[in-house]
């Protein structure tokens, strides 16, 4: 708008208020033509697409109920001795930091509600970016142009775990005491340089009076400040890309089709943000979380079995539980493999699933961009090594809460344990190759669809005696559906030799991806789906089948 | 003397000397026998003995050997003590109903009276630790945090923070410890049943056994306090993670679908 016109409608003082401040602020920021822009941003309807407001909506309530905590908190380790309400604690000597957990939990007004919003929501802000991952995981969504905005979503995943880990040791309890503990000992195991690390992190020797403070400002500035800009990037690129869809009729790479953010998503997003804080608060308000009242004040020398870390770091528990206890002693230093192993493999299980993009990236050699999603079937290969991931991971977690199988099944815990060994091998590989014979089964129900229409479970009998049932023909839009897929075709590296007899050179690189293009894309992995010259043939002929 | 003399082969000579010889014996003990009260309690003393050697036999001599003294399949008794007698049938986990890593609680078999004869028994083969009096059990006026750290320091390796048990090697494990009997979690302490280790008063005095008591009375009995809802089992983290996946990513996943099936319709024209 410009100055003159809107001096002129001031003027005659007609202009209402809202449109005056409007006018005000647009004079000043100049937000008018990027809301223009973007106020009528359409966004494709599916609830999996909502996932990720899940993800942030929690993120903005841990963020919100952070700050409140932070006014009651303590990061200190001076000793104090507990004058608290809670009976069973009082005259105990304690951290500064437990105690005002202790403070906050029952005196501050609302004080444990709040922490129980936080810690519930923590947990459910990490279980919603793995769901979220795994949507856009299973329907290809992170294929180009998507590939940055999959790093940061990982990233804000795993940023997340270490956000939670350091909240979940600040009150300084016996419980997270000893999962600081864990990774300390994870830390000394490193060869050489790992008494130094330790040393370095936790201001001398183990717990000190430092980590505290130091794990605070983590928790409190330092993780968060970087989540929140990931978090802004993450949505910036959601706008910038587009959002992706279910393919359909109407619906192509070039186009979205859905509602405008402007007014319905934002109605339904700011609906959705008061329906999660009310599912969480309900949850904090009815269900008990972390009670370090009951667990006490951490001691380096008490410990207490049912020791876990939080659901997202369960699986590094899962890998120090079962690794044997090995260790080698050489020209007397000692390396314990028992817990330097699972240090190493504990990176390597998050990114394996990280990197898995970039490796189909590179097998299909597709440099289109896709805003058409996959439905998992439709990729079985990928729909395979993400379910093979996921059972990897689940056993994993078994292992890390063994000893609550162990006690609610009546199992022995070796046993169990064992059992994680063999799987941690077997499980994957089993779940790989059962989940692509699912898929490879639905595509083939998915090609007799399209060819002989829908079951209708009528039973016919024609005049010479032959029973047949009647097959519905799709409609068109369920054919398109059905079918609008790209079947990628596995690569072929051609004659070995040239036209003049010569072996031609084939880089070892090259022959790889031939073989991995093969393994994805072959015959083996995927149901030619039906042509429209199969189609005509079956539905021009006699009227069954 | 010459008339008794003369008939002492009498036939019924025998029989008088006997009379005699039986009202002498009689009446010796009669007058130097001990005081006749004492007399009565060691008698009902040796009763109760008695009838727990018979329960003995019946129920625990195929495991434990006639005479206590163990056979492969049940430890030895002697030097048990009442005490742990209390423990392990007090709170049915004996007789046991099937040998493996470790025998459970269950229903009690035997009145409390029986129990106490069984005691009375295990305790006459040789000395061991008491049943303990209310005296030395009861929680009352016991220091509930001074219990806390010494239940931290003592026992929440194996039973968990606030006793909430947990898993041993090879499917042994350690119970809850909810609505167990303080007298019984005092034996227990006493005499380390089973896979236990015992705290005997040497180094977990009597006092200190009152503390850890009290202490599991306020964080794991019914008279606990919650404040924050739910326990979910009072397991910790795993059960915490369990329900956030469950109730609270379930439900929103939930209201996700519902608000995506809920949309503004095009108009119709």
């Amino acid at each position: 708008m410009s100055t003159t016109a809107s001096n002129t409608t001031r003027s005659r003082g007609k202009e209402p208020a809202g449109e005056k401040l409007a006018d005000w602020v647009d004079g000043r920021l100049g937000i008018y033509s990027l809301a223009k822009a973007n106020m009528r941003k359409i966004f494709p309807d599916h609830w999996s697409f909502m996932l990720g407001e899940v993800c942030l909506y929690s993120f903005l309530i841990i963020i919100l109920t952070g700050v409140y905590l932070t006014l009651f908190f303590h990061p200190s380790m001076n000793e104090v001795v507990y004058h608290g309400s809670y009976v069973p604690l009082q005259g105990q000597l304690m951290s500064e930091a437990f105690n005002s957990t202790l403070h906050i939990s029952f005196e501050v007004r609302g004080g444990l509600l709040i922490r129980q919003i936080h810690h519930w929501a923590a947990l459910v802000f990490l279980a919603g970016m793995f769901v979220h991952m795994m949507r856009v995981f299973f329907t290809g969504a992170f294929r180009k142009p998507r590939e940055i905005n999959w790093m940061f979503g990982f990233l804000l995943f795993v940023l997340g775990m270490f956000t939670g880990f350091t909240g979940y040791s600040l009150p300084d309890d016996l419980l997270s005491g000893t999962g600081v503990r864990f990774m300390e000992g994870a830390i000394l195991s490193v060869p050489i340089i790992g008494t130094y690390l330790s040393f370095f992190l936790f201001g001398g020797e183990f717990p000190g009076h430092d980590f505290v403070a130091r794990f605070y400002s983590i928790h409190i500035l330092l993780l968060p400040g970087i989540m929140l800009g990931l978090v802004v990037g993450h949505l910036i690129l959601v706008f910038y890309h587009k959002h992706t869809q279910f393919a359909g009729p109407g619906k192509t790479n070039n186009n979205v089709v859905g509602m405008p953010l402007l007014p319905v998503y934002m109605a339904k997003a700011g609906g959705f943000f008061f329906l999660v804080f009310g599912v969480i608060a309900a949850i904090a308000a009815v269900a008990q979380i972390n009670p370090i009242w009951a667990i006490g004040p951490y001691r380096p020398d008490q410990v207490s079995t049912g020791a876990q870390p939080d659901w997202y770091m369960g699986f590094s528990e899962g890998l120090i539980r079962t690794m044997p206890g090995w260790e080698i002693n050489f020209w007397g230093h000692t390396l314990v493999l028992g817990v330097f192993v699972p240090l190493v493999i504990f990176p390597l299980v998050l990114v394996a699933i990280a990197i898995y993009p970039f490796l189909e990236a590179w097998v299909t050699g597709d440099r289109r961009e896709h805003h058409i999603l996959d439905r998992p079937r439709n990729a079985p290969t990928r729909t395979a090594f993400g379910a093979a991931w996921i059972a990897w991971y689940f056993v994993l977690l078994v292992g890390g809460g063994n000893d609550l199988w162990a006690t609610h099944f009546h199992l022995s815990i070796n046993a169990i344990t064992w059992f994680v060994r063999v799987s941690f091998f077997v499980v994957p590989v089993l779940v790989f190759v059962v989940t692509k014979r699912i898929c490879l089964g639905l595509q083939r129900r998915d090609k007799d669809k399209v060819l002989h229409g829908r079951e209708s479970g009528i039973i016919k009998r024609l005049p010479h005696g032959e029973f047949i049932e009647v097959h519905e023909p799709l409609s068109q839009e369920q054919l398109y559906t059905l079918t609008a897929h790209h079947q990628y075709e596995p690569l072929e590296l051609g004659p070995t030799v040239d036209e003049n007899g010569v072996e031609r050179k084939i880089s070892g690189t090259k022959k790889l991806r031939a073989k991995l293009s093969g393994a994805f894309y072959g015959e083996e992995s995927q149901i030619p789906k039906p042509t429209v010259e199969e189609y005509k043939e079956i539905t021009s002929g006699h009227g069954h089948h | 003397m010459k008339k008794l003399s003369a008939r002492r082969r009498h036939p019924l000579a025998a029989v008088v000397v006997l009379l005699l010889a039986l009202a002498a014996t009689g009446g010796l003990y009669t007058a130097f026998a001990p005081a006749s009260k004492a007399k009565a309690d060691d008698s009902a003393q040796s009763l109760t003995i008695e009838e727990g050697k018979k329960l003995y036999e019946v129920g625990c001599a195929s495991c434990h050997g006639t005479g206590g003294q163990g056979t492969t399949d049940g430890p030895s008794l002697v030097g048990v003590g009442a005490a742990a007698v209390d423990f392990q049938v007090g709170t049915g986990r004996m007789p046991a109903q099937q040998p493996g890593a470790q025998v459970p609680r269950k229903k009690v078999i035997y009145s409390q009276g029986e129990i106490d004869q069984l005691a009375a028994y295990i305790a006459s083969l040789g000395a061991g630790p008491n049943v303990p009096t209310k005296n030395e059990y009861s929680p009352e006026g016991a220091d509930i945090a001074k219990g806390g750290e010494l239940f931290r320091t003592n026992c929440a390796q194996c039973h968990n923070f606030t006793g909430k048990g947990g898993a041993l090697t090879h499917g042994k494990f350690a119970p809850d410890l909810e609505g167990v009997a303080p007298r019984h979690i005092y034996e227990a302490m006493q005499t380390g049943p089973q896979n236990m280790p015992s705290f005997p008063d040497t180094t977990l005095s009597s006092k200190n056994k009152k503390d850890i008591i009290a202490y599991l009375n306020a964080v794991n009995s019914d008279e606990t306090v919650n404040p924050g809802g739910l326990e979910l089992g009072g397991l910790g983290p795993v059960s915490e993670g369990l329900f956030a996946w469950i109730f609270g990513l379930g439900a929103l996943i939930a209201v996700a679908v519902w608000v995506a099936a809920r949309t503004a319709k095009a108009k119709k024209s």
